[in-house]
């Protein structure tokens, strides 16, 4: 019997998703990030959402638009930029609620709900102001004659992740083509659901002719929905597909540093579909080498 | 040769940071730190392991903004993460928004935790970095508004506060140095504070402390921090930073 496709759109992905969720957001910084669902997500009617995410721009448009109410994070950066401006300033006017955590703590809370457990523990947060600000974190004891107490870092269980990668199949066996995976397996056994936005849908016999096994790292059991994406993490890298849009990005952070300069950049290119959306990047760019 | 620059100062004050850690992994942050760490695996410490800072271990040491290299290894974030911080074979030096006396260091924000002033990065892995492997800092303009008495939200966790928080906290607590525009510091003063350990020719002692926000220890007196040997130029200037992006971030006055 042939197993049915998991493909879907990415209409059909953000339908699947409640106001109030937790969703769990892959990639890094401005790397490798689900930007096509990111944009989707902008322009429905989702509200309260917690996000998790090693924050980058992902986070910054998510609370720019009032779609996160919570957010769960170690660092927020554009990695060529170092500060996310959309970020910083919802942060600085307070308008959700904020979890900072060590990174290490981040990769150890994600793997804790990756493994059904309720905590591991970690020598990172000892000391520093983690603790003080998040006030829901504990200690644990251990029951060794060492009597350590560490960290009990809690486990980051999503209700959905979204994560994207250079390749998958129909099933949901996705593969990533650059030096780094990042956490995205993780977060796709972190979260009860997980959805893979990918450049390119081909036959799973492609998937490892030039490519090497061990870089399929997310197997079909983690994923409930599998969406093609072409260019679907601009303006991050996907690398090697593609490196960081850095003309695009700079244009991002410099429009969201004034609120009639970002009216402006949404208009142009938020206001409308993926396709709309691409079709208005091209045009930027053909514009800039006039 | 002529005219060391105080950019070159700094660079082999970094470098000397790195120079009896042996084989471990070396995480400089940012420009000067770069140099420095690539200076001392050219120098006093060739068991040095640096990265291209994204998920290659670079075998040589090319020139500040490239990272074309023989790659010796991987290094993505996961690893850093789970087997490299934990695993303690690593000297990190971070950068400081703030630094206090008692060494804490603040990269996350300034103003209150719950509606800061200005938002900065975050934590990222300082809290982890610090109880764990070795940690430096690099502040590239020394002032009293960096160098403070408190920090506002402490990133990087100094001595005290790894000490109130049990022994967990303190097993593998390592702040080494603290490197400036200005001079060079450890927390080895009373009580674990702030302590100039010498200063880049020409600055003084009173230089130091009046461009500080809080008391800095100071025993007899302090040293000029060494100069660079002919070697060191060479390296420096022709093989690790030709360009003298050095120049940009710690002008000559």
């Amino acid at each position: 019997m042939k197993a049915p496709s998991k493909e879907l759109s990415i209409d059909d992905v953000v339908g699947r998703l409640e106001s109030g969720m937790t969703l769990g957001i892959g990639g890094w910084g401005s790397r490798r990030k689900p930007m096509a669902l990111v944009r989707a997500i902008l322009r429905s009617d989702l509200t309260d959402l917690h996000v998790v995410s090693y924050a980058g721009p992902d986070v910054g448009l998510l609370l720019a638009a009032g779609k996160a109410s919570k957010v769960t994070y170690a660092f927020a950066t554009l990695d060529s930029i170092p500060l996310e401006p959309l970020f910083g300033r919802a942060r600085q006017d307070g308008t959700a609620e904020f979890r900072e955590w060590d990174e290490g703590m981040f990769q150890t809370g994600l793997r804790a709900a990756a493994q059904r457990l309720p905590f591991l523990p970690m020598r990172a947060g000892l000391g520093s102001a983690v603790l003080e600000n998040d006030p829901a974190l504990r200690t644990v004891t251990s029951p060794y004659d060492d009597g350590e107490e560490l960290v009990a870092v809690p486990a980051l269980t999503l209700d959905v992740a979204l994560v994207h990668m250079n390749r998958a199949d129909t099933q949901g066996n996705a593969q990533y083509l650059g030096p780094d995976p990042y956490f995205d397996d993780l977060f796709c056994m972190a979260a009860r659901e997980a959805y893979v936005s990918t450049e390119q849908i081909i036959d799973p016999a492609g998937l490892t002719v030039d490519a090497p096994l061990q870089s399929l790292i997310i197997n079909r059991t983690m994923v409930a929905g599998v969406v093609e994406t072409p260019n679907g993490a601009h303006f991050t890298t996907c690398t090697p597909t593609y490196e960081r849009d850095e003309t695009f990005q700079k244009a991002y952070a410099t429009a969201a540093k004034d609120p009639d300069d970002w009216a402006a950049f949404s208009e142009r290119f938020l206001s409308g579909d993926e396709d709309a959306y691409q079709a208005a990047v091209k045009a930027f760019h053909e514009e800039a080498a006039s | 040769m002529t005219d060391v620059t105080r950019s070159e100062y700094c660079a082999v004050a970094i470098a000397d940071c790195f120079a009896d850690d042996g084989e471990i992994m070396g995480s400089p942050m940012g420009l000067l730190p770069t140099l420095g760490a690539r200076l001392a695996k050219n120098t006093s410490n060739p068991l040095l392991m640096l990265t291209d800072g994204e998920a290659r271990i670079l075998k040589g040491t090319p020139p500040l903004g490239q990272s074309a290299d023989v790659v010796e290894g991987w290094m993505p974030f996961r690893l850093v993460l789970e087997a490299v911080v934990p695993y303690g074979k690593r000297h990190v030096m971070m950068g400081a928004t703030q630094i206090d006396r008692h060494g804490n260091q603040n990269i996350s924000a300034i103003g209150p935790w719950e509606k800061p002033t200005r938002q900065l990065l975050g934590v990222r892995g300082a809290p982890g970095n610090t109880v764990n492997n070795r940690t430096s800092y690099w502040v590239p303009k020394h002032s009293e508004r960096v160098v403070v008495e408190q920090v506002d939200i402490v990133s990087g966790v100094g001595r005290a506060r790894a000490e109130a928080a049990g022994k967990a906290a303190t097993r593998f607590h390592d702040v080494h140095r603290l490197v400036t525009n200005l001079g060079v510091f450890d927390f080895n003063g009373p009580d674990h504070t702030i302590r100039l350990l010498s200063v880049h020719p020409g600055v003084s002692v009173d230089d130091v402390r009046a461009a500080s926000g809080c008391e800095i220890h100071v025993d007899g007196d302090v040293p000029d921090t060494r100069t660079p040997t002919d070697e060191e130029l060479l390296l420096i200037r022709e093989l690790l930073d030709p360009k003298g992006l050095r120049e940009r971030e710690v002008p000559s006055d």
